[in-house]
């Protein structure tokens, strides 16, 4: 390692030798006594390295020999991971430390998840990618497993592991399928070996990948697990894998897709159409049955994640940014709402069935407010900046010559809109029962308003979130 | 200019935050009134372009401009001139008062912006959020039904508007800006085009033009697209009903006038046919629907749609005649229909029914009421005199340039509009006070002859000098139906070629 190389991994560097202290700490000291501490502690060390990276640090430099770099593009998904992970830490405090669930390992364990992303999102070679994913996904086991006496807990643990080693093995077998016939492990290789034609081995190679890592993106018809573990785990941890994980997985495929066959868009573009547009009809459409508002934000999220995906399917440049600016958008959406849904609850025991949201407007009209526009925002209704997403997604599929796909996008999201105004429905027009108890702590409260004023104010101008996203998606397609 | 109505707006909706909501709520819309006097005051009909333009950089370099032109600035003042209205006739409601009031003036905003957005996207915006307040003013404080019509409504012309989302992203793309004016004289490409096997003559142009139709015929709403009115209307509250009627139903005609007509010549010339029928079998037979009507807000729900029907036909005149009689008869539409509501209202506060057999024999006990009813039955009707007539006689005037036998059935129209009419005046207001519940009831009261008495000297003004109106929007009219004339010729030749 060359001090240009450890200059590069800096950030991630002082990430692990913390999760290192903080573990080595924690066993020494207090243990679960000095949670809390440790919680905001690796709050504030994110949003330090998030300002960090997107302040500090300009310019592309890559190390390792051109496995790991780090440019505008990882950078924009490198702070969305940390400040989104962060905000998770701060507002699940409060839920955890009142169920007994905050022990000294779901933070550090979720700094090793989040340094796996960060690996991800900078790999530029099949190792490093396979190497931050599966950092990512071992923390990401645990955590969803943390309610160690609860059988859904234990169950969604069980399942996200059984699934995620099947994802795992399918991207190992694409990745050796692409180093026999590229031998070459680098992205930059396998661009250059691509004259504009693609081998059938390297397609085969190609298709595996997209697959395993689809399973990190929860894209249909790889998104089996999503449900179950979203209900099973601690809502914390639900709001964890909402978030974080989906922006990483995301900006992964991305990275692959562009970086490694970015000379053959015309082949992988279908593939990435047909999930998103299955994603998107199926995260609608069966999000409709769903009671469970855990369950119901899972579907949600693969039909957002079928949206983001119609970006990248349009293989552009501004396809890409128009995913990065998507994910943003559907990140700060879902911190705000699982802020709400961390503080549900009936007299003391938290609940999750929408039914008990019956007329939340009359107990707590200003937190039915602030739902209500997440909600249409979520749906991506105008005025609200889900719409923007929206419309920056669809811009990149006309522009790129798939109308069709634009349809189908605009179709899902009238389908979708129905189940969120349901939710919408009881808050205001809902029959009197018993209902949930209002009370919400301050930080969650917090959290809840400042997005759901984000999302009507960020009309004006999205919080200037677009050009650091043409930045980044200029430095990854080029 | 426009955005010191927005932020008078934007003040209104915090004050209205306090106590007595409806005062503010009043001052707020009033004064907004007042402000837009000033904008008709200083408006220049002989100019076609757009005036009191503003204009701000926003995001993706779109643009935040309004301003208003001689077709949109009556709109605006019909606005501004009912919301006062509609907040008076509100006083009685006493469930949640202050939501109430945000949710209309957050209405009115919404509406406003779409009637002088000069830019797509930010159209698009306001005419899509406005379904948001109005979901809401449904869902929360309508009928027994509100929720199956609060979803029919919200889900019905949602997905009419995000077919036309999908257009506009691609217009944008085509002509690269998505700035109203600079698309207006943009010409989309208009070569017949092949899709999935399938000739489609006048390409591009004609797919634009059936995405935006889409959406703007669930707004009208045109025949066969209309089934969420009706619902919407009678589960509405009074005030949520004569919105809906008087001004949102506008909003379809005026994306007709401001997007399909210039933007689509040429696909709107190639569909006119179609459009004309679709408006004729609305006409006839949403007025035969109405005649069986035993709910007196669906009655004048389906009217409604008839009404509306002679605006499309009138549009798609596409003559100088038409299109003046198109919006003539859109703002008196927005008069008398409100007004009629508004006396559905009257008798629904006090007997808390809508049907009409439990009425009868008003004029016994309710003289001005039913001198009142009487005048808005008449200008519904289309009596000279008032403002209907002149709308149905210069849309009439307009078709029968064009199209003589769907002039013809349009004409039918005039005649069943009145035997639905008169009939439900009949059923009412006539005959003897037999029902023991009507008995007790009272006339009118002050308040609510203050509300008719402004609608009452409009609907006359507009019948007795139509020129008020004509000189103001002739100009912009004339501009468009000569830009649309000149695009259209070159179709004509193409038909000949084909055949």
């Amino acid at each position: 390692m060359t001090p240009a190389d450890f200059q590069t991994v800096l950030p991630e560097f002082c990430l692990a030798i913390f999760a290192m202290a903080a573990l080595l700490g924690g066993v020494y000291t207090g243990k679960d006594k000095v949670a809390p501490l440790l919680m905001w502690l690796t709050a504030g060390l994110f949003l330090l390295l998030a300002f960090w990276i997107g302040a500090g640090i300009t310019g592309e430099r890559s190390a390792f020999g051109g496995m790991f770099s780090d440019d505008p593009f990882a950078r924009f998904a490198k702070v969305t991971i940390l400040l989104s992970a962060a905000a998770v830490l701060v507002i699940s405090q409060d839920y955890m430390t009142r169920r007994d669930l905050l022990r000294f390992e779901f933070p550090v364990l979720v700094v090793l998840s989040v340094l796996g992303m960060m690996v991800m999102v900078s790999a530029a070679d099949l190792m490093t990618l396979y190497m931050g994913l599966e950092l990512q996904s071992l923390a990401l086991y645990v955590i969803a497993a943390s309610r160690r006496d609860n059988v859904k807990s234990t169950e969604a643990g069980l399942k996200y592991f059984v699934l995620g080693a099947l994802s795992s093995g399918l991207l190992l077998y694409g990745a050796s399928l692409t180093y026999g016939f590229s031998g070459t492990t680098l992205f930059s290789g396998i661009l250059s070996t691509l004259g504009g034609e693609i081998p059938v081995g390297l397609l085969f190679g190609l298709v595996f990948m997209i697959s395993g890592i689809a399973f990190k993106v929860s894209a249909v018809p790889f998104h089996m697990w999503t449900p179950d573990v979203y209900e099973g785990s601690p809502t914390p941890v639900t709001a964890f894998f909402a978030t974080a994980p989906k922006m990483a997985a995301m900006a992964l495929l991305a990275r692959l897709l562009h970086d490694a066959f970015g000379a053959v868009p015309g082949e992988w573009g279908q593939v990435i159409a047909l999930l998103a547009v299955l994603s998107m009809f199926v995260g609608a459409i069966a999000a409709i049955g769903q009671r469970d508002i855990k369950r119901l934000m899972a579907y949600s999220s693969i039909a957002h994640m079928g949206f983001a995906l119609i970006g990248l399917a349009s293989g552009t440049a501004f396809g890409v940014q128009a995913m990065l600016v998507y994910m943003a958008i559907y990140v700060t959406m879902n911190i705000g709402t699982f802020a709400f849904i961390l503080s549900m609850e009936r007299e003391g025991r938290s609940v999750t069935s929408i039914d008990s949201l019956h007329m939340l407007s009359k107990t707590a009209p200003l937190q039915a407010m602030a739902m209500l526009v997440l909600l249409f925002s979520l749906a991506g209704v105008p005025p609200m900046v889900g719409f923007f997403g929206k419309f920056y997604v669809l811009q990149a599929a006309v522009n790129a010559d798939m109308t069709w796909l634009a349809i189908a996008g605009a179709i899902a999201s009238v389908i979708g809109a129905f189940y969120y105004l349901r939710i919408v429905f009881y808050m205001y027009f809902g029959k009197e029962t018993d209902g949930i108890d209002g009370r919400i702590g301050t930080i969650q409260w917090g959290a809840l308003m400042i997005v759901a004023a984000i999302m009507v104010v960020g009309v004006i101008n999205l919080f200037g979130v677009e050009a650091p996203a043409q930045l980044a998606a200029e430095a990854l397609v080029r | 200019m426009a955005a010191a109505i927005l932020a008078l707006f934007l003040r209104g909706d915090d004050a209205a935050a306090r106590q007595n909501a409806r005062w503010v709520a009043l001052v707020a819309t009033s004064a907004t009134f007042l402000v837009s006097i000033f904008l008709l005051t200083g408006f220049d009909p002989a100019d076609t372009g757009f005036q009191f333009v503003e204009e701000y950089d926003w995001i993706l370099g779109l643009k935040y401009k309004l301003g208003v032109d001689g077709i949109s600035v009556l709109l605006v003042m019909l606005t501004t001139f009912l919301m006062p209205l509609t907040i008076a006739a509100c006083w009685p409601v006493e469930h949640r008062v202050k939501e109430y009031m945000i949710a209309f003036l957050l209405l009115e905003t919404l509406m406003l912006g779409v009637f002088c957005a000069l830019d797509l996207v930010l159209f698009y915006l306001f005419f899509e959020g406005g379904l948001i307040p109005m979901f809401l003013i449904i869902g929360i404080w309508g009928g027994k039904e509100r929720v199956y019509a609060s979803f029919k409504f919200f889900l019905y012309t949602f997905l009419g508007s995000v077919l036309m989302l999908v257009a506009l992203v691609a217009m944008y793309v085509q002509a690269g800006t998505t700035d109203i004016v600079a698309l207006l004289s943009h010409n989309f490409a208009s070569d017949d085009m092949v899709v999935m096997g399938m000739t489609i003559t006048g390409g591009v142009q004609t797919l634009l033009f059936l995405a935006f139709f889409a959406s703007f015929a669930v707004k009208m709403p045109m025949w066969p697209v209309h089934t969420w009115l009706p619902d919407a209307h009678v589960q509405a509250p009074t005030a949520g009903s004569v919105v809906l009627a008087a001004i949102m139903l506008k909003m379809g005609g005026y994306g007709f006038l401001r997007f399909s007509l210039p933007m689509f010549p040429i696909g709107a010339d190639l569909l006119t046919p179609l459009v004309f029928w679709m408006s004729a079998i609305a006409i006839v037979y949403t007025s035969l629907v109405a005649l069986a009507q035993s709910d007196m807000k669906k009655l004048i729900a389906y009217s409604s749609v008839a009404h509306m029907g002679y605006v499309t036909i009138g549009i798609f005149a596409a003559n100088q005649q038409g299109v003046d009689g198109a919006i003539f008869q859109m703002l008196s539409h927005g008069f008398v229909s409100g007004a009629l509501f508004l006396c559905v209202g009257v008798i629904y506060d006090r007997m808390h029914t809508r049907e009409i057999d439990a009425y009868g024999g008003l004029v016994n006990r309710m003289p001005s009421y039913a001198l009142i009813f009487m005048f808005f039955t008449m200008a519904n009707v289309g009596l000279p005199g008032t403002s209907g007539f002149v709308g149905e006689f210069l849309v009439l005037i307009g078709v029968f340039q064009v199209n003589t036998w769907v002039a013809t059935v349009a004409a039918s129209g005039v005649i069943l509009s009145a035997s639905y009419a008169l009939w439900l005046y009949r059923r009412v207001v006539m005959g003897d006070l037999i029902k023991e519940a009507l008995k007790s009831i009272t006339d009118m009261t002050r308040r609510e002859k203050a509300i008719f008495a402004p609608l009452i000297a409009m609907t006359l003004v507009l019948g007795i000098f139509p020129s008020l109106v004509t000189d103001i929007i002739g100009p912009s009219v004339s501009a468009m139906v000569a830009d649309y004339h000149a695009a259209v010729p070159v179709v004509g030749d193409s038909k000949l070629a084909l055949k």
